[in-house]
């Protein structure tokens, strides 16, 4: 009893010749080792000589460490987070969550809070999404249902490579170049749109909020095109056929088929993408504005961020003032793994879509 | 009497209507907004209004002609094309810019010296200590993780059964998206304060690049665990079957006969793995410390790498720290990119699909 593929096993492909041939290098392990159930579990036993000390145990111990070293390091980062970061709380003089200032440092009364960093973290965090995740689904629809399909696998694959570039990189771009458009555009959106509050900085434009968010946007943007993309590709073609066949144009058999079925999917690869944002630090360290202004205005020259924050005061900073930022890492810690938990939560009760989450 | 025409089909746009509507756009937006100076002018206002004048255009016309619904499927074709342009501008001007600025310090002075003793008003400097750094730093962190992330997919795809397997499965995603600065925040109340002063010679904290290889290490674990374990449920079953037929126990058909098959995917997502940890800068600043001379021993000391060199060259005010921030910036991008680039292209031809 032999057939290709086995009932219950996924694979349809039948194996490749090729990868046979390990076994053959295995061919030098003598008949005598028989594996046979004893007692309902798995053991070796070789004819003719005493028991060899078992490999099949330590093999099985080794993996399963390994997979505990997983939970482990979730714990132990909580642990350590809080043991640095307790110190610095208990010094503090001002309320952690309602001050906005960051003073951990002082002699006399050491005060910080994260009112200003956590108001930053979610208002670059929303307005990225907001920009982003359109046109993600734009580029994702356009891969997965409008382009041919050799252009749509060469796009992939750029989209891919923007996903590569490190967030430095991004940073430097921003800070050097991106900023002289932004500036541009701020002055212009304060002229036309001024008495909008978000835009009512009148300048001199710089390093803004706005600036960070559409750096932050662009490098989201291939997160959330890569997840919704792959969701997009499994949509049943017969619901797409169906709704072809009962007359819809292209874009009503989009929007009746493939969009609500990939709704879930969706959901988790923005929620995926928040997840990123909330923590970027170093592209947000170059192009935020570093204060702490407690503030909706987005084009003036101000912001923060959470992670922003740690890399930009970590180099000053002294026992207290990296306990303080510690602490912020902890709210940190604790936002992204709320949102993540959350996006994986939604992934898991759609099993066709788990294997496209990257 | 003559028979009516009968058309089956609805009245369709002749072909060039699209153009001619896109053409009369143009120019009207440029018209206006560019040389008339309408809401403040400028190139690129002109070409956000003439968009928005050809879809306006486009919905008005097809609907006369083709109806509604036609009309608003060619209006969501063309918003789709054209936000794929607006995502592809980006990408070409990072790269365009990188190319541009980047290539000013491009010589042998650059990767074949320290920036020992250079300060923001020098010439010269290089970043060969940062390049050493980076290798080591990435080198050890994937002698760490890569067995460690290949035990525990054998684990999550062979022996893991009930709800621990689930748990770790599902930990191992949520870890992927633990934020690189609260990695680095870790090592830094993990190694740096406690386990540094325990070997260093003045017994005081410390930074080191060993520490920036362990923030790595974390932030490498949960992709390289996910990718491999994507690999090995490839593995067809049959193959596992005959193996055990041939009365080969679990793990030595697990090591020789699993893994074998599911290698270059398995390569694949390492290296991406390893472009990631590359280019990866918050952990390192927060436990390599940086520095400016060349320092080889990863374990005891300041350590720069590309990143952190990127960083500290930015960030001073003169007209000699960008260049070199951005030279290193470009190779930095170049490493990551052929990377990547190898990894892709190396799991396309795997037979494993």
């Amino acid at each position: 009893m032999n057939p290709p593929t086995l009932p219950g096993s996924t694979q349809s492909a039948e194996p490749p010749d090729e990868t046979v041939r390990p076994s053959g290098s295995a061919g030098g392990v003598p008949p005598r080792i028989v594996n046979h159930r004893a007692n309902g579990r798995d053991t070796n036993v070789i004819l003719g000589r005493r028991r060899r000390f078992g490999a099949e145990p330590v093999f099985r111990w080794l993996t399963t460490g390994s997979g505990l070293a997983v939970l482990l390091i979730i714990v132990a980062i909580g642990f350590f987070l809080v043991a640095k970061a307790i110190p610095a709380l208990r010094a503090n003089d001002a309320n952690f969550f309602t001050y906005a200032d960051w003073f951990p440092d002082d002699t006399e009364n050491p005060r910080f809070g994260i009112r200003a960093v956590a108001l930053g973290t979610v208002l670059t965090s929303f307005i990225a999404l907001l920009v982003a995740v359109p046109i993600a689904l734009g580029i994702a629809l356009c891969l997965s249902h409008y382009a041919p399909k050799r252009v749509a696998s060469t796009f992939g694959f750029v989209i891919d490579l923007l996903a590569a570039v490190p967030s430095i990189v991004f940073g430097l771009w921003g800070r050097d170049y991106f900023i002289d458009p932004v500036k541009s555009l701020s002055a212009w959106l304060h002229t036309y749109f001024g008495w909008i509050p978000l835009f009512g900085s009148d300048g001199p434009y710089g390093k803004s909020i706005l600036l960070g968010s559409l750096v932050l946007a662009i490098m989201i943007l291939p997160i959330v095109t890569s997840l919704s993309r792959e969701v997009f590709r499994q949509t049943p073609t017969m619901n797409e056929e169906a709704a072809l066949a009962l007359g819809a144009t292209k874009w009503e058999m989009i929007r009746t088929a493939v969009l609500p079925y990939g709704r879930p999917g969706i959901l988790a690869s923005v929620m995926l993408g928040l997840g990123r944002a909330l923590g970027e630090t170093i592209a947000l360290a170059m192009t935020l504005g570093a204060n702490y202004l407690v503030t909706f205005d987005i084009v003036g020259n101000s912001g923060n961020s959470i992670a922003a924050n740690i890399a930009n005061r970590f180099g000053e900073a002294g026992d207290l003032g990296r306990g303080a930022l510690i602490a912020s890492g902890l709210v940190l810690f604790a936002i992204t793994l709320v949102v993540n938990v959350s996006a994986r939560i939604i992934i898991y009760r759609r099993r066709e879509f788990r294997e496209a989450a990257v | 009497m003559t028979a009516l025409p009968v058309t089956l089909r609805a009245r369709r746009l002749p072909g060039f209507a699209p153009w001619a509507i896109a053409a009369g756009a143009v120019a009207v937006a440029y018209a206006a907004v560019y040389i008339g100076g309408l809401m403040g002018g400028g190139g690129f206002l002109a070409l956000v209004a003439a968009v928005l004048l050809y879809l306006v255009g486009l919905g008005v016309i097809a609907t006369r002609v083709e109806g509604s619904r036609a009309a608003r499927n060619r209006i969501a074709t063309s918003l789709i094309y054209s936000v794929v342009a607006l995502a592809l501008w980006p990408l070409v001007s990072v790269v365009w810019t990188l190319v541009q600025k980047g290539t000013s310090r491009l010589d042998a002075d650059f990767f074949g010296h320290s920036n020992a003793g250079i300060t923001a008003f020098d010439a010269n400097g290089g970043a060969y200590h940062a390049i050493i750094g980076t290798l080591e730093q990435v080198g050890i962190a994937t002698l760490i993780t890569v067995p460690l992330g290949i035990l525990a997919a054998v684990y999550i795809v062979e022996y893991g059964r009930g709800r621990l397997a689930t748990a770790i499965r599902f930990f191992v995603d949520v870890m992927t998206g633990i934020p690189s600065i609260v990695a680095g925040l870790f090592v830094l109340a993990f190694w740096v304060y406690v386990v540094y002063p325990l070997y260093s010679p003045d017994g005081k904290p410390g930074y080191s690049g060993f520490a920036a290889s362990l923030a790595l290490s974390v932030l490498m674990l949960p992709t390289i665990t996910r990718s491999c374990e994507e690999m090995l449920r490839l593995v067809p079953t049959a193959l596992r079957e005959g193996s055990y037929a041939l009365g080969i126990a679990k793990w030595k058909t697990i090591v020789r006969i699993v893994l074998p098959t599911a290698l270059p995917g398995i390569v694949t997502g390492v290296m991406l793995a390893v472009a990631r940890a590359a280019g990866e800068t918050a952990p390192v600043l927060l436990v390599a410390g940086g520095f400016d001379s060349i320092n080889t021993d990863p374990f005891i000391g300041n350590q720069s790498s590309l990143s952190i060199y990127i960083y500290q060259q930015a960030g001073l005010g003169s007209q000699f720290g960008p260049p070199r921030a951005w030279t290193a910036a470009l190779t930095l991008v170049a490493l990551v990119l052929s990377l990547t680039i190898v990894a892709k292209l190396l799991a396309r031809r795997s037979k494993l699909k």
